[in-house]
């Protein structure tokens, strides 16, 4: 289904899609049901959390993802200083795109968790929830930044800087919320215990896997639809110009026209 | 980088607004307005004014240094100010330091105004004043050195009285939780340790201040 | 099963929010890919892609 999706009418390469990306495309199409079968069937329930540890995971590997697309965009930033190229760039703008939907995920997946399980949607005693909401706001005035209409070069250089200052600013969050209301509900890491049985440690592993594979599909796109809209733009500017140029010529035309009449009169 | 530069660089900030009046004529009554919007949003309780009135104090200093920073820009957008002074031979971080000093003056005056308007009218006592400055102190150089870096990236682009509030904002919510805390210690309003968080608020300072030195040069050549 | 409802709830946001936001995208690329030259669009490689731009 998401093939044809990916094909246009007319059979034209599609946009946006290649070879590689329907690849992943169809690995995401049998995969979803796999981990959905896995994540409410075949998993066991949880002593504590029962039922609601089903939705853990899709919560941390969305989570995991939302921390590693910011990690991306603060490398495409400080590439694109770097090197100027516009290649990093569009990679950072891309990643950080995916990132703020990841991370919005992230909170309302674990507020929906949560409610059950501690009882509550928010806590604002949690050092995790409130970094994490502030770290999705950083990069919602991110994007906000890159809306803004600018050359190329410039939105480029602001929206670097401002990435790489949101990225440095996480750890600060971080510790200051943490000595603010030093207390967490988050339970120390699972895996670590070892006690997991075999099927949970295998749907976390699914969860993760399939969330990577829908990352990567989402970037090669999301870039590409990046690069478009850069072509695009510098299209348009070159087309105004000629446009411009032709109504200035047409103008000079039938200005030079008019004298020549009058000197003729 | 000269010191005396920046120094230049910040009474000129200061020389204009002495001749504007935009500070005392217009920003000082908003702080004023703000303080009566408490006191009727918290339904006149001089009690629950005074539990939150370190955390009060932090917001209208926020919704303040929004406007401050929005005036720095503007002086040098006016008669192209700010292309004659990329012209003159002073460095960009002597720019930045010097319009950073010009700011946190002009936020530190703002604040004591707010500071014994909120004493009196929320009946609040302070227990330890030298942690009062210290913290106030240092979060304003936080605020300063920061807004003046993300005043200079908001600068130039048409819609910039809305996008600095959402790029500013979330990056100095560890100033308004570490100097709320600090304040609250020493109006002996919360247990905590307000001393601990004078740490947390010169980190802040210092790497926005270096950040910002390194930034602003960058920025201000397309701003 | 315990929880039904925040599960489902949990769930249906965390695949569909980003199934509606590939579709997006997808779209966007599509109606930009129509507007940008196939010369400018280096992804497309593969020769049976070149083949058929060549058709046209």
């Amino acid at each position: 289904m998401k093939i044809k999706l990916l094909e246009s009418n007319d059979g034209r390469p599609n946009a946006t899609s290649s070879r590689s990306t329907r690849f992943l495309g169809i690995c995401l199409v049998l995969g979803i049901p796999v981990l959905i079968l896995f994540a409410f069937v075949f998993s066991p329930k949880d002593d504590t959390m029962e039922d609601a540890v089903r939705l853990l995971y899709i919560h941390v590997p969305v989570a995991i993802f939302s921390y590693i697309a910011f990690g991306v965009t603060a490398m495409g930033s400080i590439f694109y200083l770097w090197k100027q190229s516009r290649w990093w760039d569009t990679t950072a703008h891309a990643s950080a795109e995916i990132g703020v939907i990841f991370c919005g995920l992230t909170l309302v997946t674990g507020s929906i968790w949560g409610r059950p399980t501690w009882n509550t949607w928010w806590e604002w005693g949690d050092v995790r929830l409130v970094t994490t909401l502030v770290m999705f706001l950083i990069f919602i005035g991110y994007l906000a930044l890159r809306q803004v209409p600018a050359s190329p070069h410039v939105r480029a250089k602001r929206a670097a800087i401002v990435g790489i200052i949101g990225t440095i600013n996480i750890p600060i969050v971080n510790r200051s919320v943490e000595w603010w209301e030093n207390s967490t509900l988050h339970q120390q890491s699972s895996l670590t215990d070892g006690n997991l049985e075999d099927l949970t440690l295998f749907t976390w592993f699914l969860g993760t896997l399939i969330l990577a594979i829908a990352y990567v599909w989402l970037m090669i796109h999301r870039f590409r639809v990046g690069w478009l809209s850069t072509e695009y733009e510098s299209l348009g500017y070159g087309a105004a110009i000629e446009e411009r140029k032709a109504e200035a010529d047409l103008h000079a035309g039938t200005r030079s026209g008019t004298t020549e009449e009058g000197e003729v009169e | 980088m000269e010191f005396r530069d920046a120094w230049s660089i910040a009474l000129k900030d200061l020389r204009i607004e002495l001749r504007s009046r935009i500070l005392m004529n217009q920003i000082a009554p908003y702080t004023l307005l703000i303080v009566v919007l408490f006191g009727f949003a918290l339904d006149a309780n001089t009690q629950t004014l005074r539990d939150t009135g370190p955390g009060l104090f932090w917001v209208a200093v926020l919704l303040i240094a929004l406007l401050a920073i929005q005036r720095a820009v503007k002086i040098e957008e006016d008669d192209a100010a700010r292309e004659r002074m990329l012209l003159t031979p002073v460095h960009s971080p002597s720019v930045f330091l010097g319009k950073s000093i010009a700011l946190f003056i002009q936020l530190f005056a703002l604040e004591i105004l707010l500071f014994f308007v909120m004493l009196a009218l929320f009946d609040l006592s302070v227990e330890d004043p030298l942690l009062i400055f210290l913290s106030a102190v240092l979060a304003t150089i936080g605020i300063a050195s920061s807004g003046t870096l993300y005043g200079v990236i908001a600068a130039g682009v048409g819609v910039r009285e809305t996008l600095l509030p959402i790029l500013l904002l979330p990056v100095i919510a560890p100033i308004a939780i570490g100097a709320t805390r600090a304040f609250g210690d020493s109006f002996g309003r919360v247990d905590a340790d307000g001393w601990a968080w004078l740490g947390l608020l010169s980190v802040f300072a210092v790497v926005y201040t270096v950040l910002g030195m390194l930034a602003y040069g960058q920025l201000v050549e397309d701003a | 099963m315990s929880h039904l409802g925040y599960l489902v709830a949990g769930w249906a946001i965390g695949i569909g929010v980003p199934f509606i936001y590939a579709i997006l995208v997808l779209r966007r690329g599509r109606k930009l890919s129509e507007k940008v030259p196939f010369a400018r669009q280096r992804w497309i490689s593969s020769s049976e892609d070149q083949a058929r731009i060549k058709d046209e």
